[in-house]
């Protein structure tokens, strides 16, 4: 984890700390041709032709099979309440939701699943962000995600407890699901892909501060004011970049 | 404050000798209006921010459930988008320090070009919220501005969390940024921008008449 590259102190928190952009970009091209050629029109046809529902049942298995391995990550971060959660989500999606292909948890108003993954863990445990990656076929991530997301294929206790073929049941539903949804959110993904002026940059973007968001960072504070650059600044504390965000009205 | 201390039932007895207990309660009123209005015109509240979004939220899901063609869509959001966001400031913000070598001239048709790419952009995306809507859910102060929170619910999808953040800044009670699961349209079509003003080699008519036909 001490890969993690750091920005220098010179870095803006507004701007991507991207010191791999080169490779980054060719891998970005690679995943683009092979979406234009191979995922793109599988996930339209994976879509088209399986009915909605199912379409969803899939997706909802897949889902419940990934539940352990948060649970495991809600332990390894300290979330007792998160791990309790999932636990009583994984128990009831799994008995009454008929092994998972139904979410009764959602319909009586259980809390949401946490969705803790390996990467959020090391950010719990305070290794830092590291720098962009865009990894071939998985698409964007940063260098603590993707170690979070090689760990992440023993953290998950199904692996071990089942045995051949069972154990590959998750690995295909959630090929299905990623497939699926693929297909359903294709205008989407076709308007960051292929519509955008700079791909790259534009998934770069939305990944960072969706992740940031997930991660429970930036939650507003990461913000400038954007009227500050109109309006003037000069005493204005918030100006100074202390968050990954600013008021527009400042710039 | 005013309405306390002016209770009928605290000062009625005392006064009830010279006005009538509804002349009183007028006067109370016309009093508390009086000064409380320039306060409140001055500074932005929690329930100002929220009562914006609300009439936001409401326009929006009118016209969700109205069934409209796309077309119509896009000019009815570009129509609420023009009314309640603070367009000139998030055009501006996307294009960052450039912004400071337009003219005004450009600025202004820079704001309006970008105004019709936002409109078309987002506008033709509303029909995947057919037979969904959205639900104001609280507001905060964060630094200089107010961020109200709401969520989204479209049908076979989680529900998904929408900030609006919210300044008077302008002079005008105006949201400057729609904020989408942690992703800010504000910053992305900062992005967005900076790519098509690099493709034009920095030329700010280029980027002009890009945008005119972009989204």
């Amino acid at each position: 984890m001490a890969a993690c590259a750091a920005p220098g102190p010179g870095h803006s928190p507004e701007e991507p700390f991207d010191p791999y952009e080169p490779t980054n970009r060719k891998i970005h091209e690679f995943n683009r041709s092979l979406d234009r050629a191979v995922i793109r029109p599988a996930g339209r046809g994976y879509s088209n032709f399986l009915p909605d529902d199912i379409e969803t049942l899939i997706g909802r298995f897949a889902f419940n099979l990934s539940l352990p391995g948060s649970i495991v990550n809600n332990i390894l971060q300290g979330n007792g309440r998160g791990a309790t959660e999932d636990t009583y989500r994984f128990v009831v999606n799994s008995t009454m939701g008929l092994g998972g292909f139904f979410d009764p948890a959602t319909e009586i108003g259980m809390p949401e699943a946490t969705d803790a993954d390996f990467g959020e863990t090391l950010y719990v445990w305070g290794v830092r962000e590291g720098g962009y990656v865009e990894l071939p076929l998985l698409g964007p991530s940063t260098e603590r995600a993707a170690w979070g997301k090689v760990v992440d294929v023993f953290t998950n206790p199904l692996t071990y407890a089942l045995d051949s073929p069972e154990n590959y049941y998750g690995t295909v539903a959630s090929v299905s699901s990623r497939l699926s949804d693929r297909g359903r959110f294709s205008d989407t993904i076709d308007s960051i892909l292929y519509e955008s002026a700079d791909s790259y940059a534009q998934a770069r973007s939305l990944y960072l501060q969706n992740r940031r968001f997930e991660l429970g960072q930036g939650r507003g504070g990461s913000y400038l004011d954007p009227y500050d650059a109109t309006y003037g600044t000069a005493d204005d504390p918030y100006d100074l970049p202390t968050g990954s965000y600013g008021d527009p009205y400042d710039e | 404050m005013i309405r306390t201390t002016c209770r009928p039932e605290v000062m009625g007895t005392l006064m009830m000798n010279d006005l009538s207990r509804r002349d009183f309660i007028v006067t109370g009123l016309a009093l508390t209006g009086l000064v409380t209005a320039p306060g409140a015109a001055l500074a932005l509240t929690d329930a100002k921010a929220k009562a914006l979004v609300d009439q936001v939220v409401n326009e929006i899901n009118r016209v969700i459930s109205s069934g409209k063609p796309v077309g119509a869509m896009i000019s009815d959001f570009e129509r609420i988008f023009s009314r309640y966001a603070d367009v000139n400031i998030i055009a501006q913000s996307t294009l960052g320090p450039d912004s400071r070598r337009l003219s005004s001239g450009q600025m202004r048709a820079f704001v309006d070009a970008f105004r019709g790419y936002i409109a078309r952009k987002y506008g033709k995306r509303f029909n995947e919220f057919v037979g969904g809507r959205i639900e104001v859910k609280g507001v905060r102060q964060v630094k200089s501005w107010h961020e109200v929170a709401s969520t989204v619910y479209l049908r076979g999808e989680a529900p998904f969390e929408v900030r609006f953040l919210v300044s008077d800044r302008s002079g005008q009670d105006l949201f400057f940024d729609m904020v989408i699961e942690g992703i800010s349209l504000r910053l992305s079509e900062r992005t967005e921008i900076g790519a098509m003003l690099d493709r034009r080699r920095g030329d700010i008519d280029g980027l002009i008449q890009d945008l005119r036909s972009a989204g």
